[in-house]
């Protein structure tokens, strides 16, 4: 049963990362995107996906899909029927689960967060409903795979698990309410493992959606500069491989890393901007070091949300600062957005991954597009790819409609 | 965590048959099928046979938020059974404590269709005003506006089973001691894509709108019904698919089977669709409620009613129990118990 649910008993439950997979526009896996982040190199090019002829911003931090051959579980004829978001959902979560050393055939939960899911799939269905209403071809393909439910299941198929599935469609914090939501699945001793992440693949739809409100920057992302215009989208996939300690040490699994901390908070002051004074954003990173149980000057390094927008930098500096207190106990900070842009659903995934790598390999990854000091996120920004000792991260994510979340990730040692 | 008791402290719905779960309640009692008009579809003369929502009898004081005058109607129909299931408290609203769980399939398509149509004419023009309200948890985040809600909002997405898990996940927050009270709601609205898709996949399918609403505590004041269990969820890639899922969220509530409980399903007399639960439930010795066969299927809004009408049954209709029976249309079975509190 889901509820009533198996007491966890005694001590809290430490989550522990086993496996983690990522794909965005600096390419597939680890190692290229380790190498990526801590070189801090934009990874934006012209848009091929759809016409943006007409529109202010023309680039965005698409990903080269590898070319490969669909798993024997899958039939060649379903694997290109596909999602591109499913596919980059599938290479991220394949790569978590090989790495986790999980074995196909039981049950395993699974928590995802996206926010357009297979938008893609959906504007070929409108188009042809309304360019060709008595053509029907195809059409009932497109209503199933445009569904986050159908792309979970396609990927339990092709991994060879099934189990319960929720999806969090919370804006941009969609990937890190996945993870925080597993991370309390398995510390309140609700399940042992969780394959968590976040997914989105860019759409026609999502990108004139930004063009239109004029958040899209026309030139760069600069994340926390005074000259910062607007945020680049971007899109990929970050899936970890979560479980409790004592199932990871019975199995002797190499331990990556660790949740510690989580905190969710809503932001009721617009739909699509922060409160000037972060007060949501203040209270998820005070719950989150809260459950992890720590002060904030022991926090190393923060991914900050930082979209390069001028309104969500400055109430997102203005609640590190109060978050931490007196500048000296601030965290050194740097936003990943200028490197693969703004991933919607799969951020807050993504840049918990980058946080496992900054502590796992003791780099800080630099906050590319940075030129000029903006007094009103007055932070200790990384303005160049450095080496540094680092036991805790904290991620921010923040999104439409307020939705807000932060994760603190600690290193495995 | 724990496991304490999860009480119902209020419930809410807007559907075709009104404002209110009265009307609700009334129009499943009296197992009529509710009359159909066309949804419009570009193309065709005839349309899509939907049952719609009425308009309200009085517009209601909420419409004149900021947040709410330009919104959608999902998220009318949001904040009209969340307020129902908080018992209509007066503003200004105090949200300290509460946590909001909203579960949708389809989401805000009105405006995200006509935003899109807008992008493909010519994206230059498309209209700011609209693309903020196409974000899936833009109607979770009025709702918190409106009541002043700072603590946790989530938006889940799923087929008809989102409802049922969204429950799981208040208990589980309430349990955990991260909220005081947590308000679940689910609502869809009409609008011709999923109904022409659906369309494909059923014949005779009536698509429908509305949202359900149950507010949670660990109080054992209110309605009168506590949340016994919700089922894992089963999907449908085990063996023997829905039929075999259905089965087993069946199995996961069988102590509470009997001759008084009370058997509330997402039927809707579609041979094809009901087959899973037909097969599931054929030895079901109670009553029996299936609302969408009066109501038309509105997805997760459906599944809302079937709870909605399900915990109000188990003080108004003296019953031992009311089981929520949920096959998903693409993805997972469920089930939901409700007893006296």
């Amino acid at each position: 049963m889901l509820f009533p649910a198996g007491q966890s008993g005694g001590a809290a439950t430490r989550v522990v990362i086993t496996g983690a997979g990522i794909i965005t526009a600096l390419g597939q896996g680890w190692a290229v995107n380790a190498a990526g982040f801590r070189r801090g190199q934009p990874a934006f090019r012209p848009v091929t996906l759809f016409d943006v002829s007409r529109q202010r911003a023309k680039v965005a931090a698409e990903v080269h899909l590898p070319e490969s051959e669909p798993p024997p579980q899958i039939h060649p004829h379903e694997w290109r029927r596909w999602d591109r978001a499913n596919h980059l959902l599938y290479h991220a979560a394949r790569e978590a689960w090989t790495q986790a050393g999980w074995e196909a055939g039981g049950p395993v939960s699974m928590v995802l967060g996206t926010t357009s899911a297979g938008m893609a799939r959906g504007e070929e269905y409108f188009r042809q409903a309304v360019g060709q209403p008595q053509d029907f071809r195809a059409q009932a393909g497109r209503g199933l795979h445009y569904q986050a439910q159908r792309q979970a299941l396609n990927v339990q198929r092709a991994l060879g698990f099934y189990g319960p599935t929720v999806f969090i469609a919370n804006a941009c914090a969609s990937g890190a309410n996945a993870l925080g939501h597993a991370f309390d699945l398995i510390r309140w001793g609700m399940a042992e493992r969780v394959l968590a992440g976040g997914y989105d693949a860019l759409s026609q739809l999502v990108f004139c959606g930004f063009d239109s409100l004029q958040s899209l920057a026309p030139v760069q992302c600069r994340p926390f500069d005074r000259r910062r215009d607007g945020l680049a989208l971007g899109e990929g996939a970050g899936v970890l491989a979560l479980e409790s300690e004592a199932q990871a040490r019975r199995r002797g699994a190499a331990i990556l890393g660790e949740i510690a901390g989580y905190g969710s908070s809503t932001d009721a002051h617009h739909l699509t901007q922060p409160h000037p004074e972060g007060d949501a954003a203040l209270r998820a990173m005070v719950e989150a070091t809260a459950t992890a149980g720590i002060r904030p000057e022991q926090v190393g390094y923060l991914n900050a949300h930082g979209t390069g927008t001028p309104l969500n930098d400055s109430a997102e500096a203005r609640a590190i600062q109060r978050w931490a207190g007196a500048a000296e106990k601030r965290p050194r900070v740097s936003s990943t957005k200028g490197v693969i842009g703004h991933l919607l659903g799969a951020a807050g995934a993504v840049e918990a991954i980058v946080c496992l790598m900054a502590l796992r390999e003791q780099w800080l990854p630099p906050n590319a597009g940075w030129e000029e000091a903006d007094p009103a996120c007055d932070l200790p920004l990384i303005t160049h790819p450095q080496e540094a000792r680092v036991d805790y991260a904290l991620s921010n994510s923040f999104g439409f409609g307020g939705a807000n979340a932060s994760l603190i990730l600690r290193r495995w040692s | 965590m724990s496991n304490p008791g999860i009480y119902v402290q209020g419930v809410g719905a807007v559907s075709p048959a009104g404002w209110g779960v009265a009307a609700l309640r009334e129009a499943v009692q009296r197992g009529e099928p509710l009359p159909v008009s066309a949804l419009e579809r570009p193309g065709w003369s005839g349309g899509l046979a939907a049952r719609k929502v009425p308009p309200a009898p009085v517009r209601p004081a909420f419409m004149a938020h900021p947040r709410l005058r330009r919104a959608s109607s999902i998220s009318h129909f949001t904040v009209a059974a969340a307020l129902e299931a908080l018992g209509h408290p007066t503003p200004p609203f105090s949200g300290e404590g509460l946590g909001i769980i909203f579960c949708t399939m389809a989401g805000p398509l009105n405006y995200t269709r006509r935003f899109f149509a807008e992008a493909l004419k010519d994206p230059a023009t498309a209209s700011p005003m609209l693309f903020p309200e196409t974000v899936l948890n833009a109607p979770a985040s009025h709702l918190a506006a409106l009541l002043g809600v700072m603590g946790p909002v989530y938006t889940l997405i799923g087929d008809d089973t989102a409802f049922l898990s969204g429950l799981a996940l208040a208990a589980q927050w309430l349990s955990a001691g991260r909220v005081e009270r947590c308000l679940v709601v689910a609502a869809e609205e009409l609008d011709w894509l999923p109904a022409d898709a659906f369309r494909l996949f059923l014949r005779g399918h009536i698509a429908s709108e509305g949202a359900g609403a149950i507010l949670l505590s660990r109080q054992a004041r209110g309605l009168g019904a506590q949340l016994a269990g919700v089922s894992e969820p089963f999907n449908y890639a085990l063996p023997g698919g829905a039929a075999a899922a259905m089965l087993q969220a069946r199995r996961q509530v069988q102590a509470w089977d009997g001759r008084t409980a009370l058997l509330c399903d997402s039927r809707m007399h579609l041979p094809r669709h009901d087959r899973a639960e037909n097969q599931a439930w054929h030895d079901w010795p109670g009553r029996c409620w299936s609302p969408r066969h009066v109501l038309g299927n509105a997805l997760t809004a459906a599944s809302a009613w079937q709870a909605v009408l399900a915990a109000a049954a188990v003080p108004q209709e003296a019953v031992t129990a009311a089981v929520v029976s949920v096959a998903g249309c693409n993805h997972q079975a469920m089930t939901a118990v409700w007893t006296p509190a």
